[in-house]
């Protein structure tokens, strides 16, 4: 029963979240809505078990990811309200293949079924949470039969981390920079001059 | 009251939904699409989560794990893309990106 209702509240508020993120006037707004359905989808993962899964959504997701998004938003100076101009003309198309799409979901949602076989075909059964918590059952499996994917998803990751700074460093050639090559190699002889200066007379 | 695969997947079907709504109702907003795509990735990993919790089969979850991954790799890249178009031409209307006549 606090099961049913924590479930039916946090599915009503990401829900509601979702919607507020592409309904919202502020870009700023929607990034914190997100943040608020994220948090909620980790609460649902808690229900279903999941606490690992839930924990990495709010620390990588909400902590990082989603930060991410806040700076971006707030550093470029944008004109959003002239960005959301057309959002009544999109809406007619926009309303009907959503609910074109949604029907097709449900109607998959509440006609399949779990085919007869597939009990047998679970590669690495769930432990009971007595015998092994979420977090360690988890482990075993990445770490020993997943281990090339996950080792694929950090190479994944390296290579987004690349990419996103070549992408955005940039040198203004305005700009002094210190080169410390340059300045290891000045010699006494490039550095200073020895001038005779004559009494009374100057440079 | 049990609550069942069926409320989880119908979360995430409406979840997808909005996603998809949310595409194209801000046709003109970069931001909002990549928030969109966001919400269409977690509605896929509560899918993937609510699967492995009632089949009992752990592999779910790492899928999930993986997804995770590449969602955050491919906001970091998309958003580091919107920031050097920023900076070469001033605006993040999607129809201004239209420098390959595509």
């Amino acid at each position: 029963m606090i099961a049913a209702i924590f479930f039916y509240l946090f599915a009503g508020t990401v829900t509601a979240a979702a919607v507020m993120v592409i309904a919202a006037k502020n870009p700023v707004h929607s990034v914190l809505f997100l943040i608020l359905a994220f948090v909620n989808a980790a609460g649902l993962f808690v229900l279903l078990g999941a606490e690992f899964l839930a924990m990495i959504l709010i620390i990588v997701y909400v902590g990082a990811v989603l930060v991410l998004f806040l700076f971006v938003v707030m550093m470029l100076d944008v004109d959003f309200a002239q960005l959301r101009q057309g959002f009544l003309q999109y809406l007619p198309i926009g309303a009907f293949i959503g609910i074109i799409v949604l029907i097709e979901l449900l109607l998959v949602v509440f006609t399949w079924s779990i085919g007869p076989h597939v009990q047998d075909a679970i590669t690495a059964p769930i432990p009971s949470l007595a015998s092994m918590p979420n977090t360690e059952a988890l482990g075993h499996v990445l770490y020993t039969r997943y281990i090339y994917f996950f080792q694929a998803a950090g190479i994944v990751l390296l290579v987004a981390m690349v990419g996103a700074i070549v992408l955005t460093l940039h040198h203004k050639p305005s700009i002094k920079r210190q080169s410390i090559s340059d300045q290891i190699a000045r010699t006494r002889r490039t550095a200073i001059e020895i001038v005779k200066v004559r009494s009374g007379q100057g440079l | 009251m049990i609550i069942g695969l069926g409320h989880y997947l119908t979360v995430a079907a409406i979840l997808f939904t909005i996603g998809i709504f949310g595409i194209f109702l801000n046709r003109k907003n970069v931001i909002i699409i990549l928030m969109s795509v966001e919400l269409i990735l977690l509605a896929v990993n509560v899918n993937l989560v609510a699967f492995s919790a009632f089949l009992g089969d752990l592999v779910g979850q790492v899928y999930a794990l993986l997804v995770l991954t590449v969602a955050a790799a491919e906001a970091a890249i998309g958003l580091s893309i919107l920031v050097a178009f920023y900076r070469n031409r001033g605006s993040i209307a999607v129809e201004d990106i239209n420098l390959m006549k595509g």
